[in-house]
């Protein structure tokens, strides 16, 4: 017997009757995008309120002439900004700033959710760049985590962003920035 | 209604005096009040020190003597919640399933004191008089075990001249446990140390409980540092009249 | 100290002891607990119907362990059309033979490695040094316990022992590092620096996974820092250890316990980062994924209809944050990397209640409830306790007195008899723990002159 038939049949003898969980109806609810900004805030990311018109002024200060990583499919043109090539893993390093869109925006928890597909890019890109400017439309923004999750195909590889990294390992003292960009701007987009 | 005291082996041999308080209360709200000697302990401390086949004889023992008894009522939220939480895990673990069921019947019928007072009587003000400056500790299996969060402090609140203080952390465990205040003697005291530092820093003459295992372990200890408060269960300040 | 796993090298009373005396650790352990409960208390209270998401997370693992054998098999499946591979061990050293065999086949020699409690059960680090390949922590809490050659003390917080000053003084020596100050945000820079080299050349990762979904074959893992997402994305080899148990049946399971756990643990409304992966993702992160099904003793666990629900733990750590026992002894006194109230069940359970020094844990609680009222999967730990308690062996002593305290209790009329003889009632008062042990802090009650039954019986009389 391998191991896989010998832990299945140890599982069987355990004889553990059925059980079924009581799962809620899904509601869906407005969304409340004052809140989403206000919880994005609490993480100490930055949080900018921006009409379409105003999105690629805003990216260009924030980027201030650094340099600038986008993934292929970002929809318009940063200047002077690469697409990934793909770069490798040491390039990636050499920039200071990432811009990305998003798949999905949490107002519950302030969280933004990247899925790897057009405009957000692989992994790798939103996390080897100390600064990552993160666009989301209104339309993006869900009110809980279970229309979140209703939305996103989790076949993908996914990220779920709540802040800047942080850790509070050392006496519970909140330092943001570990390992992952330790600044993050994230930029709501309206309709209009 | 005829009342049945289930008053605990702790009791009955330690703190008369809180049975006898109990007695008062319910017969001064007009309760004809019964007491079976042939009861002695619902099996709490063996149940959980790992006696569990001894638990399962000595909460049998229980179930016959209060079989006929249509409200029980008790000094202790600990061993309440024994009797109403455990028996019928007891129960279930010895695989007795007459055990289980006359547990099931059994715990709609026993309620700790203040509960009792609260919920069955719904009555807050029991005419107590208690010209003392006082702070209360919720005890943990009356707290969470049988659901009474703060309430008990209701009845405690209407007592005439009482001047009540707030224990800081008052939720914290003292740290008795039954046999853990033994088995594991440091932590223990190390728990006991912190409840009693909050009680002495309060000023108080008086800590009320409504279990006099923990009351036991606190007064020990606040005894030992030879400091003023001394412990009292909540009967007996239920009980304190004007006259006294 | 020892390197992990779950064998304690004393009993819990000895090892508390030895705890209790150390007050810098009592004081980091106070301050800690206490900021993280009221942080716990307030992230609770924002969720109106906490006590039904309790339920159903309760809920969703009651029917995943009811089903265990289907989901497992379903999981394997879905990854495995996903491109990736799973194991399955039934033991720690099945488990540390096939992440070495894996590291073998690459001629790896160092791996980089996410907090992962389950790799510390398995004492993951110390095996693979038999094959000459190294694990580095990237955990900056780990990290410092590696550095310091220390096991770590609690599952979220596994450096709460250690204070600003003593880690400033480690990474100056192991790191070479140098300070101006033990400010938090320098240390935690130290760290970054170190191990940016690491990530950006290893080529083997092994993590633990939160949990699993059987309907899609995703993988979960929750973290703060970023070690974690570095680990998933940059080597090509990525090798994640997970228990049995924590296999989730649908995919819409994953929002309850994104909302548990977050708020359980680090008492946030979200933690930084989430990731989640299915399989290989051509393009992105590793290009080779291992999942290993880890046994070790839970299916001896699944097969009691009490200890059961044991297994629905999601490791969040609230109820050692709340425990009067763990806030004064710290996470080194339970003797096994699971500490604390779920650590006093899930250890000697694991071990089979074979092992004499983890069957004192179930003893280490004074049964005040805090951690089942905490707990987000509704655990009744102190149930569990007690009903552990009976599975233990007693000493002759002791056992001798619980018989003399049940002789007199089962007979009526000679627990009258004790009762009437103040001394030999003071001898029954002793049963609940008189003697040494308890005048040593605390002084006995008085006997009283008469029992309650006789004065009923001189009253009616």
């Amino acid at each position: 017997m391998n191991s896989k038939e010998a832990i299945l049949a140890k599982i069987q003898a355990a004889q553990v009757p059925h059980f079924r969980a009581n799962r809620p109806q899904r509601k869906e609810l407005p969304a409340s995008l004052d809140a989403f900004c206000e919880r994005v805030a609490d993480y100490r990311a930055k949080l900018h309120s921006v009409t379409e018109d105003q999105l690629l002024p805003t990216i260009q200060s924030l980027v201030n002439g650094r340099r600038c990583l986008v993934p292929l499919g970002l929809g318009f043109t940063i200047q002077g900004a690469q697409e990934d090539k793909p770069f490798s893993h040491r390039e990636l390093a050499e920039f200071d700033v990432t811009v990305t869109l998003c798949a999905v925006g949490i107002e519950e928890t302030g969280t933004i959710i990247l899925d790897g597909s057009e405009g957000q890019g692989r992994r790798a890109l939103s996390l080897i760049p100390d600064h990552h400017i993160c666009i989301v439309r209104e339309s993006q923004v869900v009110a809980s985590i279970e229309e979140a999750i209703q939305r996103i195909t989790p076949t993908r590889p996914l990220t779920f962003i709540s802040g800047p990294s942080a850790t509070s390992d050392i006496e519970l003292v909140r330092v943001e920035g570990v390992h992952g960009p330790r600044r993050l701007d994230v930029l709501l987009v309206s309709h209009t | 209604m005829k009342v049945h005291l289930f008053i605990t082996c702790l009791n009955d041999a330690l703190f008369p005096k809180t049975g006898i308080a109990t007695t008062q209360i319910l017969e001064r709200l007009g309760h004809t009040v019964e007491f079976d000697p042939r009861q002695t302990c619902c099996g709490q401390m063996h149940l959980n020190s790992g006696y569990r086949k001894e638990a399962a004889v000595l909460a049998k023992q229980f179930i016959e003597v209060f079989k006929d008894a249509e409200c029980i009522v008790s000094p202790s939220g600990s061993c309440v919640a024994n009797v109403r939480e455990m028996f019928i895990n007891l129960g279930k673990w010895t695989e007795d399933e007459a055990l289980v069921s006359d547990a099931e019947q059994l715990r709609e019928r026993v309620f700790e004191l203040s509960e009792f007072l609260l919920t069955v009587e719904k009555i807050e003000d029991v005419g107590a008089y208690f010209p003392h400056r006082v702070t209360y500790h919720p005890t943990c299996h009356a707290t969470r075990g049988l659901g009474l969060s703060d309430s008990p402090l209701k009845l405690l609140k209407a007592v005439k001249g009482i001047d009540y203080v707030e224990l800081p952390d008052s939720s914290q465990c003292c740290g008795f446990g039954g046999t853990f205040s033994v088995k594991n003697a440091d932590t223990s005291s190390a728990m006991l140390a912190d409840k009693c530092d909050a009680v002495n820093a309060l000023d108080v003459e008086y800590c009320v409980a409504l279990d006099n295992s923990c009351l036991m372990h606190i007064g020990g200890g606040l005894k030992k540092s030879s400091k003023e408060p001394k412990v009292i269960h909540l009967a007996e300040v239920l009980a304190s009249r004007e006259e006294r | 100290m020892s390197g992990g796993g779950i064998r304690p090298a004393t009993t819990f009373t000895k090892a508390a002891r030895l705890a209790l005396q150390n007050s810098t650790l009592r004081q980091n352990l106070g301050f800690a607990t206490r900021t993280i409960c009221a942080k716990r208390e307030s992230a609770v209270a924002e969720i109106p119907n906490w006590q039904e998401l309790r339920t159903l997370g309760a809920g969703i693992k009651d029917e995943a362990l009811s089903n265990l054998n289907e989901l497992l098999v379903q999981l394997e499946q879905k990854i495995t059309e996903a491109g990736g591979t799973v194991h399955w061990a039934r033991t720690a050293e099945e488990a540390v033979e096939i992440v070495a065999s894996i590291a073998k086949r690459h001629e790896v020699q160092e791996v980089i490695k996410v907090k992962s409690i389950t790799s510390d059960e398995i004492e993951l680090n110390q095996g693979l040094t038999h094959d000459n390949i190294i694990a580095i922590e990237t955990d900056l809490a780990e990290l410092i316990c590696q550095l310091a050659d220390d096991s770590p003390s609690h599952i979220l917080v596994p450096a709460i022992h250690k204070n600003r000053d003593e880690i400033r003084e480690l990474f100056e020596r192991k790191l070479g590092s140098t300070f101006d100050s033990s400010e938090p945000k320098l240390l935690a820079e130290a760290a970054r620096i170190y191990l940016r080299e690491k990530f950006l050349t290893s080529k083997m990762a092994v993590s633990g996974a939160n949990y699993a979904v059987a309907e899609t074959g995703t993988v979960c893992i929750v973290e703060s820092e970023g070690n974690g997402r570095m680990c998933l994305t940059l080597p090509e080899v990525l090798v994640s250890i997970m228990g049995i148990e924590k296999v989730l049946p649908l995919w819409e399971d994953v929002s309850a316990f994104l909302r548990l756990l977050p708020r359980s643990s680090t008492a946030e409304r979200m933690n930084p980062y989430t990731s989640m992966w299915t399989g290989v993702t051509p393009g992105d992160g590793p290009q080779e994924f291992h999942l290993i099904l880890l046994d070790n003793g839970r299916s001896d666990i699944l097969a009691d209809a009490t200890g059961r629900q044991t297994l629905r733990c999601i490791r969040c750590s609230a109820c050692l944050n709340v425990c009067p026992v763990y806030q004064r002894v710290g996470g080194h006194a339970y003797g096994s990397v699971y500490p604390g109230p779920i650590g006093a069940i899930l250890t000697p359970q694991l071990l089979q209640m074979a092992d004499v020094n983890a069957n004192t844990l179930p003893f280490a609680s004074t049964l005040c409830g805090a951690c089942y009222e905490a707990c987000p999967v509704k655990i009744n730990i102190p149930e569990i306790l007690i009903y552990l308690r009976e599975k233990t062996e007693k000493s002759t002593a002791e056992s001798f007195g619980f018989q003399t305290v049940y002789r007199v209790m089962s007979n009526p009329r000679l627990f009258g008899l004790v009762l009437k003889n103040t001394r030999l009632g003071a001898s029954v008062a002793s049963t609940f723990g008189l003697l040494k042990p308890w005048t040593n802090s605390r002084e006995l009650p008085d006997i009283p002159k008469e029992s309650f039954r006789e004065w009923w019986r001189n009253r009616e009389q």
